[in-house]
Formats: C-alpha cells, structure tokens, sequence
C-alpha cells in the first residue's frame, strides 16, 4: 500500500473531477457556454500524454546507458500509453470542436502540431516493428525516440504561439487564461490534471506488467 | 582537431565518390529538373500565372521530396563491410558531421539549382531574393541534419525506403512550416523583422536537431 498511494489518489481525483467537473458551476461564455466543462478532460489528456511521453524518453535514454529489456519494455508501453492519451485527447477534441467551431476539423497549428505527434509515435511503432532482432529493435527504437521527442516536442509548445489560431487560449479566444479560468475552475482542472496524469502512469506501469509477464512466459517457453 | 581533420577527410571521401561516379548525382539532377516540369506542365494546362502562395507550396514539397531521396542514399549506400572500415578508422562523431556536411552541400546545391529552374519556367515571384536564399539555407540545414540521422536508423531496418518517409516526414512538418512562412514573406517583399522570429526558431531548431544527432549516432553506430 504504501507504494500504490498514488493510484488512490487518482481514482479519488478523477471520481471528484468526473463529479464536480460534469455539476459545479462554470462562468458563461459566449459560444463555449457549457463546453468549457470539456477543459477537465481534454487538456489534462495533453498534459498526461507529454508527462508519459517525457518518462518515455527518460526510459529511452536509461537504456542506451544501460541495456536491459526492462527498460525497453518501459520504454515502450510509456510510448503506447502517450499514444493512447493523444487519440483521446483529438477525439475529445474533436467532438468539442464539432459542437463548437462547426466542424470536426480544422486547420489550427494546435490541431496540426497534435496530428503531427500522433505520427510521429505512428512511426515509432512502425519502425518498431520492422526490425527482427530483439536488441536492434530496442536500441534503435530508443534512438529514434530520443530524436522524435527533441526534435519536435518543443515546436508543439513554441509553434501555436508563433502562429494565430482559433484554439482556446490563443488569440484572444476565451480560454485556459487568467482572466476566465476563475478559481471555481481551478479547483476542478488542477485536481484533473494531476489525476489524468497519475491515470496515464498507472496504466503505462500495467502494461508495462503484462509485458514483462508475457517476457518470462516466452522466456520459460524457450528453456 | 583530430575531429575536425577526420570530419574533413570523410567529407572529401564522399564529394570524390559522388564525382567518381557521376550516374547518381546526375541522376538527382535529372530529379529534380524533371519534377519541377511536370510542375511546369500540369499548371501550364490551366494556363495563367500560379498564385503565389501556391507557387511557395509546390517549391517546398519539390525541396522535400528531393531532399528525402538525396540524402536517403546517404547511409543505404554505404554496406556493411565499409561501415566496419570505418568503425576501425574514425570516431562516430565525425562520420555523423561529415555525413550532415556533405548532405547540406549537397543540397543547397541541389536546391539552388532547383530553384533556377523554377524561377525559369513557373516566373520568379521573390521580392526578397536575399533573404529566401538565407531561408533556403537554413532549410537545406535543417533538413539534412534531420535526414541525415534518420536515414541512418532507416538504413537498419528492413523496409528502409518507406520507414525513411515515415520516420523523417513528421519531424520536418514543424520545420517546413516555418520554412514557408518565412518564404512568403520573402516572396511578399516583407521586412525582415516579420521574419526574424522564425528565422531565430529555425536556428535553433537546426542546432537541437544537429546537436541531439550527435549525442545519438554513437549509439546507432555500435550495431
């Protein structure tokens, strides 16, 4: 228990925000109306696919240091599980943005700078995959990983605000900012963040077991 | 210094190899001389003169592909047994910067004479030439350091033609974006303070990108 406190945590957080997110009040605002309730879930899926991602690149880099399986296997499930906070993230998006701009798409560089980290990992997994021995597949995956992330994570956050865009929080649209995030909804969307977060380790640690289960099977298998 | 002689002797290795054997350098002459006509020829069937927004696009989608197959062959031609040579000879580092040199050689030229062609035949819309050649060079940069680094982790893979598009074309998407804009306002004859924030964030990409490329090809290297 005293190891898997967080896990508490994130359920207790995330029931709150489910809770309070869905009932407390919001401030009014033109064209987001009620919509702005969809800040507790689907910014927090940004902030958790960057935090799984980054622990993605540390693994990455632990393993060129040292090789182990173990590392890879992180290494990779954190990857999975980014990507899987990114696919929730653009639909909860992209239903928002249906309801509220019109159209289930459009050409913001927010949007675009997401669709680009998506294949981004798409690669990784391709490339991942495309290789047979073990250890080459790891490395290199690792290699590549380290780069993806340097090369283009840091244009996601300087590229919008180079740029004008219709995307909350740029603009001048009403958003994530000091003026309309009022405390009332503060006290949900930090609680979400955080709780999204711990939910995206805590599912990347699962997978990570399931594939090291899987690791001592094919292991005791081959013996 | 020994680097920077190493660097130096691997550059000069590969300018003579790419003279010795004219075929493939002509043949990415002939490339891009041949993709800029059908350029020429599909929008002249419309007759008229090409916008220029449009005209920027199909530039640098005419640079991309050519830069992508240019410097594909950079580590796909090398085999293995020279690969060892060399593993013998010099340290990783220099074969990672002379291969970055020789690429961003190689491409300003490629991309120079792309561009005369273009302006020969689709009309030269650039008010700023100074500051698109600037542009271009940084581009050329970029694009090589980036290319460069994944062709080599294409080059271990099985399937190396497509993983290379695959792997190399989302981390250029931020960069290109950057790369046209900055050629609008070059070709729109703006000042060059609206471009200056890009252009510095195209510096520093090109030194991240350059940089990360360095501390990871050793790692590449060892398999």
């Amino acid at each position: 228990m005293k190891n898997n406190w967080w896990k508490g945590l994130a359920v207790v957080l995330l029931l709150y925000v489910a809770v309070a997110g869905l009932l407390m009040p919001v401030p009014r605002l033109a064209i987001l109306n009620e919509s702005i309730r969809n800040l507790y879930f689907h910014v927090p899926m940004w902030f958790g696919m960057t935090a799984v991602l980054t622990a993605s690149v540390y693994y990455s880099v632990r393993y060129l240091r040292t090789p182990t399986p173990q590392l890879d296997i992180l290494s990779h499930e954190a990857a999975k599980t980014g990507i899987y906070m990114g696919f929730v993230g653009l639909a909860t998006g992209s239903i928002w943005a249906k309801y509220t701009w019109g159209a289930w798409w459009t050409n913001d560089p927010k949007l675009n700078g997401a669709a680009i980290a998506m294949l981004i990992y798409g690669a990784y997994l391709v490339l991942r995959s495309s290789f047979q021995d073990e250890q080459q597949r790891a490395r290199i995956s690792a290699i590549y990983n380290i780069f993806a992330f340097a090369a283009a994570m840091p244009l996601f956050f300087i590229l919008p605000r180079l740029t004008a865009s219709l995307h909350p929080g740029a603009g001048g649209n009403p958003a994530f900012a000091k003026y309309d995030l009022d405390s009332n909804m503060r006290l949900v969307f930090y609680p979400a963040v955080i709780g999204w977060t711990l939910l995206g380790f805590w599912l990347a640690q699962l997978a990570s077991r399931v594939a090291f289960l899987k690791q001592k099977v094919y292991d005791k298998q081959l013996a | 210094m020994q680097l920077v002689r190493e660097i130096g002797y691997l550059m000069q290795k590969d300018f003579r190899l790419e003279w010795r054997q004219r075929a493939t350098l002509s043949g990415m002459l002939l490339y891009v001389g041949s993709t800029v006509f059908v350029c020429y020829i599909s929008f002249a069937l419309r007759g008229g003169e090409l916008p220029a927004p449009a005209w920027n696009a199909l530039f640098w989608i005419i640079l991309l592909f050519t830069a992508v197959n240019a410097v594909a062959k950079g580590f796909l031609q090398e085999s293995r047994g020279r690969q060892l040579y060399y593993y013998a000879l010099v340290r990783p580092q220099a074969v990672i910067l002379a291969k970055i040199g020789y690429n961003v050689l190689l491409l300003l030229g490629l991309g120079g004479v792309g561009f005369a062609l273009y302006a020969l035949v689709l009309g030269n819309p650039v008010q700023d030439v100074p500051l698109f050649l600037l542009n271009m060079a940084l581009g050329a940069i970029g694009f090589a350091s980036t290319l460069t680094l994944v062709s080599g982790i294409a080059a271990k893979a099985t399937n190396s033609h497509t993983l290379m598009a695959i792997l190399g074309f989302p981390l250029m998407i931020p960069m290109l974006l950057l790369l046209i804009k900055v050629s609008k306002n070059a070709l729109d004859g703006l000042e060059f303070d609206a471009s200056r924030s890009s252009l510095l964030t195209l510096v520093a990409l090109n030194m991240i990108v350059g940089a990360v490329s360095y501390l990871l090809f050793p790692f590449l290297w060892r398999s």
